[in-house]
């Protein structure tokens, strides 16, 4: 059995875990054998995993679980996947799932592969693709052990219905007592996608100049219903908030599509974001580096050239 | 207060990446080999601010070959009190996690830092494999990290769109990421006296890895970039929309 852990927030399934149970689905359909869903907490919509392939959902919704520790977590994931002698463990590749993937595989004495971007080859074994070297590469590893913990890479794969709303049905667990207290939570913009699971993505650079002048590239988020991101100087001198900065020391991303405005295209930058499906470079410097990356490419001044796209697109939708 | 903090190599970014005959190794000729910049800005040097107000040591701890004890000696340059060195090549994180959770288990550290990742192969699983190991506590992507008493911190930890405080008491596992400290540079002074702090070799445990690499591959070339006429944005948003189907 295939055995997906389902992260929520404010009540619901996240989209990551959507797509986590989804690639579980397929991964159990390779092994001849069925996707399961665990829901630790609560979430109205949980009878939807069904239509992304899981069969039945297990929900355990003790107060430990309302705030992430990851000894916690871990514990009851582990503890679930024995007792329902699960083969493959599945997380999102989201903080939390990056979080859980070592100590649930050490748990259950499982290899692992975080941040998968393709279903795992079974034909022999059981081998796992990932990118290495700051997307430089690929790599397949072989999992060896008997069960295995898997993390998958937002937005590697279009999800889409395979089934109907299925059964939540309690699963009893040990649940360990917190070792950490959580004091608080700030959620900077709780009505934005996050940029992990955002298919959509509108991305500043220092050609921007400052951050009174964000507001062309908030106008053509807006419009794109994207989320907003940014170079590594452009957080660093405090012009947008740190969660936005993408690249090898931010965060990596794999959007369908990402616009980059007068962003140069550094090799650090591209780690982060060089597998977005599809790249549109706006940048004055026609020798950008970025261009080489990119599938559309404007060159010009992006004071310009932005407003105009934002306004196509408005005309667009019209 | 007894710091530990765990220091990876990893080839520096802008290396060319290329593979050996069977493309199970990389190929290392003419790549510069750097320490892991989480590793090295954020964990390390939080941890020499935290012993230069609080006292203690801080210790590094890395597994693989002595062709590695540059590395080493740039984390003792950079003021690390002491460095253990586990003598054997780094295979998979497993291994890594295991190899030092083990060491770790013959001494008390009241904090073991990991960087947030490694930038070769972003597996993110080293520090909660050992504090697994270690029944710890573990704290990963910390941003900042304030000691309040020798046995209490106050963490914050980035997450998608936002930050989580937590308090922690010690002993824990935390991975570092960026805005824990800032990067120093070693001086002169660190790097002579870097020469004679004590760097200890550790006989590695019997292990037997979880994963193996089948093979590497690099990407698809990509297709040249389509030129869009700065004048004509509406043909960017029909292509946008009609070619890319992204929008
Ligand atoms: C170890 C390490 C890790 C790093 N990690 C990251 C990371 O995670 N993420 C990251 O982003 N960077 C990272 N960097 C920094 C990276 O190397 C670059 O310095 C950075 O990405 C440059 O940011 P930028 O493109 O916004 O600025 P610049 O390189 O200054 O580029 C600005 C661009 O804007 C264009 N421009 C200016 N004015 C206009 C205009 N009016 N119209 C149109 N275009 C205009 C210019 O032609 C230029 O190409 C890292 C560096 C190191 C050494
Ligand atoms: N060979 C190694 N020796 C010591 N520490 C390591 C080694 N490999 C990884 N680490 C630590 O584990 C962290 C996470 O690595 P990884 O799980 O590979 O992304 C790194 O930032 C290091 O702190």
């Amino acid at each position: 059995m295939v055995l997906v852990f389902v992260e929520t927030e404010n009540g619901k399934v996240r989209k990551a875990a959507l797509e986590a149970v989804y690639y579980g689905y397929l991964t159990a359909q390779k092994l001849g054998t069925s996707c399961q869903a665990l829901l630790l907490g609560n979430a109205e919509d949980a009878t939807s995993l069904g239509l992304y392939g899981a069969t039945l959902v297990h929900q355990n919704d003790s107060i430990s679980f309302n705030f992430f520790d990851n000894q916690v977590y871990s514990a009851a994931i582990a503890q679930a996947a024995k007792k329902l002698e699960a083969s493959v463990v599945i997380l999102s590749h989201s903080s939390n799932g990056k979080s859980l993937i070592g100590n649930i595989a050490y748990l259950l004495d499982a290899g692992s592969v975080s941040a998968a971007i393709d279903i795992p080859e079974t034909d022999k074994g059981f081998s796992v693709r990932k990118g290495v070297y700051s997307s430089k590469a690929l790599v397949n590893i072989e999992i060896n052990t008997p069960v295995k913990v898997v993390s998958v890479l937002g937005n590697s794969l279009q999800i889409s219905v395979v089934g109907a709303n299925v059964e939540v049905q309690p699963i009893a667990l040990d649940v360990l007592q917190p070792g950490i207290k959580v004091l608080s939570v700030d959620k900077l913009q709780s009505n934005v996608t996050p940029l992990p699971e955002a298919e959509r993505v509108v991305s500043g650079g220092r050609g921007l100049k400052g951050p009174e002048n964000w507001g062309i590239v908030e106008e053509l988020a807006d419009v794109l219903h994207a989320t907003t991101a940014c170079s590594r100087p452009v957080s660093d001198a405090d012009w947008r908030p740190h969660h936005e900065h993408v690249g090898q020391t931010g965060i990596a991303i794999r959007p369908n599509l990402y616009i980059a405005i007068g962003i140069s295209g550094a090799i650090q930058h591209l780690a982060g974001v060089n597998n977005s499906k599809t790249i549109v470079v706006i940048n004055k410097d026609p020798e950008a580096p970025f261009f080489k990356s990119a599938n559309y490419g404007v060159v010009g001044d992006l004071f310009d050239i932005v407003p105009k796209l934002t306004a196509a697109i408005k005309n667009l939708n019209a | 207060m007894k710091l530990l903090v765990c220091i990876s190599k990893t080839p520096d970014t802008t290396a060319k990446i290329a593979f050996n005959g069977e493309n199970t190794k990389l190929e290392t000729a003419g790549i510069t080999f750097i320490m892991n910049p989480y590793d090295e800005w954020y964990a390390l040097v939080k941890a020499i601010e935290i012993q230069e107000k609080w006292g203690g040591s801080v210790s590094v701890l890395h597994v693989g070959p002595s062709e590695n004890d540059a590395i080493i000696r740039k984390a003792l340059a950079i003021g690390a009190t002491d460095a253990h060195r586990i003598d054997t090549e780094a295979v998979s994180a497993d291994q890594v996690a295991f190899q030092m959770a083990s060491f770790i288990q013959q001494h008390a550290f009241d904090i073991i830092f990991t960087g947030k990742e490694t930038i070769d192969y972003n597996g993110a699983e080293v520090g909660g494999r050992m504090a697994a190991q270690l029944n710890l506590p573990f704290i990963s992507f910390a941003s900042h990290l304030d000691i309040v008493t020798e046995n209490e911190a106050i963490v914050k930890r980035d997450m998608e769109g936002g930050t989580e405080t937590i308090q922690v008491n010690t002993p824990f596992v935390i991975s570092a990421a960026k805005g824990m400290a800032e990067q120093r540079i070693p001086n002169m002074k660190g790097i002579m006296t870097a020469k004679s702090k004590p760097l200890n070799v550790v006989t590695p445990q019997e292990y037997s890895p979880k994963i193996s690499i089948v093979s590497h591959e690099l990407p698809p070339a990509k297709k040249a970039v389509q030129y869009i006429d700065p004048e004509n944005m509406a043909e960017l948003a029909r292509l946008l929309r009609e070619e890319a189907k992204v929008i």
